[in-house]
């Protein structure tokens, strides 16, 4: 019998006897059919925080989280703002040079940035990326309710790009956002279904941050000290 | 069972005496749990009904290891279709062997791991360095725990004992680096040291939160970036996860992340939370070449077995139980000797490695149920502790606690002789005085810290006797 064989064997050994439903030790709370538990988080959106009930509502949460969370929210009329904020920014920090990938919102505003650029697709070197001041995404939606960024390797031009440099900005759309944690999950399998996940996704909720010494506040244990959002 | 060099019950009484005379250490860690206790509280507040969401994630981990044979078989289906490789390991010494058998196929030398208790549990560290390979924790706390050479002292939080000058010190003695007191500067040093350690691993060792069945990803969920760079920049990857960890569905995510970073740190969700599909697909750009899924059982099938005790496997580590333990407290993560503290830690561990070297956590407990209030999946914590120890004395009885209960029950039978025992006691107690707190105290657990309860000057039945005969 192989390892695997014999995991299994006991864990359908262990299965044989039932364990009581939860919420029955002492408490007086009387347990969902277990049907409804199945498909309880479709429910389980009316537990949560609230994230307001339209899309302005949405933004206005999304912002109060951003600026809790310390990421930059700039919003902005159209790409041409977009540019001319980047380069004042670009001059700001002194960037040198910087991290992107080809997508029709990121290839305009790298150019616009007028650095040397080294773009993702197709591979690049982690130690010229590790090199440069900022790395520059799209994303696939963003949540009011928790304040996060949710991008993937596709749309974000891979795993890296995203944490390694110093400085993370996320250009978007303001139909991006979705109200919930709910919605984006739903976006999220309606975007890449069955069998088409990229091999990362991942929800970026502030910049890089620890607590580790004292369980006081650091941003950019690791990942970018900076993350700033240009919504259009 | 036992693979500690000092029985882990002499061990623990020894350590927790210590710590818990140790003022500073106590207000240390009083100081930073009051800090979780307010982000925690106040972000749980938000909610529109944490009960009825807690009632939701009990009865979603209920559901997931009912079949928790079918999600595993799922996940391996899924996983596997997009190139990853599972493994299954039932005992510690198997999952090391995977993991080296690994390292040597690709003639590796660096390593570097972001956080994974289960590696903690078997011990994959030492055998590493035994071996001669460069390893290396990225993990800010973990990495200070290494340098140090002491495990994480709570499975959140891995060295929230330790001050800014003892982190200061540490880095000048190991990286030589120029004292400073500034938290920002000291997580600045990390970061430089580390962030060639990730371009220049050959391997990157995760752990995970999640797994889930219906997609084949791996969740996990950290604040630091750490984990997403160990799982970027390598070009193999393992991931090592105790079997129990399934979701049966994606969208399960969207309750138990927010849960999860509301009791662990009270955030709103935790800086990245990261589904992992497979190793870097066709036109992706980075990624690792493999993927390598180890699924370790180390005795959880024995706990599943336990339908009594079986919901202590819903744990999603947010270390709550800690936090909020007057035990925890008190005596300290260290004190504990395992890789999980306090009341979870106590549940568990004589489940995976054996119930008399154990038993003795489940007895450090004041039975006040608080674990058991602030568990997200609501595990009945408090009870198993009190299932332990009746489990503990039901496998093997104690001759002298046997003794004690039989002389006990000869007593309190025999009305007559029960009554002249408290008169002698109450004649005898003043010559305690001459014994205590030396060896020939016989109550000297008690009286160490107590003061023993004087006999009373006339027992029940004499004022009973007395008040009856007016």
């Amino acid at each position: 019998m192989t390892e695997r064989e014999k995991i299994f064997t006991r864990i359908r050994d262990a299965l044989k006897t039932q364990a009581p439903m939860p919420g029955h030790h002492g408490s007086s709370h009387k347990p969902h059919a277990i049907s409804e538990a199945r498909n309880a988080i479709a429910g389980a959106r009316q537990w949560l925080p609230d994230p307001g009930a339209d899309s302005a509502a949405w933004l206005e949460q999304f912002q109060k989280l951003s600026a809790e969370l310390k990421t930059v929210v700039h919003l902005c009329n159209d790409e041409a703002d977009v540019h001319s904020k980047l380069r004042e920014l670009a001059l700001a920090e002194g960037w040198r040079k910087v991290a992107a990938h080809r997508h029709p919102l990121i290839s305009p505003a790298a150019t616009a940035i007028a650095l040397p650029a080294l773009e993702t697709d197709g591979g690049y070197d982690a130690n010229e990326m590790a090199k440069c001041d900022v790395g520059i995404t799209a994303c696939d939606a963003l949540v009011a309710q928790t304040g996060s960024i949710f991008l993937t390797t596709r749309s974000a031009g891979g795993r890296a790009l995203s944490v390694l440099p110093p400085h993370h900005v996320v250009i978007a759309h303001r139909d991006q956002l979705v109200p919930d944690l709910p919605a984006a999950f739903e976006l999220m399998t309606r975007l890449y279904g069955e069998n088409q996940w990229p091999s990362m996704s991942t929800l970026i909720t502030g910049p890089s941050r620890t607590g580790d010494i004292e369980r006081i506040l650091v941003l950019g244990a690791h990942g970018p000290r900076k993350l700033t959002v240009f919504l259009i | 069972m036992s693979d500690v060099a000092i029985a882990p019950r002499a061990q623990f009484f020894e350590d927790a005496d210590r710590i818990t005379h140790d003022t500073e250490h106590r207000r240390r860690i009083q100081t930073a749990m009051g800090k979780y206790y307010v982000s925690r509280y106040s972000r749980q507040a938000l909610f529109r009904n944490w009960q009825e969401a807690r009632q939701t994630a009990a009865e979603t981990k209920w559901a997931a290891l009912k079949e928790l044979d079918k999600h595993l078989e799922a996940f391996e289906r899924n996983a596997t279709a997009r190139g990853t490789q599972v493994h299954w390991t039932s005992t510690g010494e198997q999952a090391r062997q995977v993991i080296v058998d690994i390292i040597r196929r690709h003639n590796a030398r660096r390593i570097v791991k972001s956080k994974v208790m289960t590696s903690e549990e078997i011990h994959l560290n030492q055998l590493l360095e035994q071996l001669g390979y460069d390893v290396i924790e990225s993990d800010l706390g973990e990495y200070i725990q290494q340098l140090k050479g002491e495990p994480p002292y709570h499975f959140v939080f891995p060295c929230m004992h330790l001050s800014r000058e003892e982190i200061s010190d540490l880095f000048e003695n190991h990286l030589g680096t120029a004292q400073t007191h500034d938290p920002e500067e000291l997580t600045m040093i990390a970061r430089r040291v580390l962030r060639q350690k990730y371009i220049d691993a050959d391997i990157g060792i995760t752990g995970a939160n999640f797994v889930v069945a219906d997609t084949g990803m791996i969740s996990i969920t950290e604040n630091e970036g750490n984990a997403r760079l160990t799982a970027a920049l390598p070009r193999v990857m393992i991931t090592l996860v105790g079997i129990e960890k399934v979701l049966p569905k994606f969208s399960d995510l969207a309750l138990f992340l927010p849960m999860l970073a509301t009791a662990g740190t009270g955030q709103p969700l935790t800086g990245y939370n990261t589904m992992y599909a497979g190793p870097k697909q066709p036109g992706e750009s980075d990624g690792p070449i493999e993927w390598h899924v180890i699924f370790l059982d180390n005795n959880r099938t024995a706990l599943l077995a336990d339908p009594q005790q079986r919901d202590a496997l819903h744990c999603i580590r947010c270390g709550a139980c800690l936090n909020v333990c007057p035990i925890f407290k008190n005596v300290g993560g260290l004190s504990y000797g395992t890789t999980y503290q306090g009341p979870i830690g106590s549940v568990i561990t004589p489940h995976f490695r054996g119930l008399q070297d154990w038993k003795h956590l489940s007895g450090a407990s004041s039975l006040c149920g608080a674990c058991t209030e602030t568990c997200p999946v609501k595990i009945d914590l408090h009870h198993h502790l009190l299932h332990n120890r009746r489990n503990a004395i039901d496998e093997k009885r104690g001759f002298l606690e046997g003794m004690l209960w039989r002389g006990f029950t000869f007593l309190i039978n025999r009305p007559k002789l029960f009554s002249l025992s408290i008169k002698l006691g109450r004649l005898f107690q003043p010559l305690h005085a001459l014994v205590k707190g030396t060896i020939f105290d016989p109550a000297a657990a008690w009286t160490k810290s107590r003061e023993l309860p004087e006999v009373a000057h006339e027992s029940f039945r004499d004022y009973w006797k007395r008040r009856q005969s007016k």
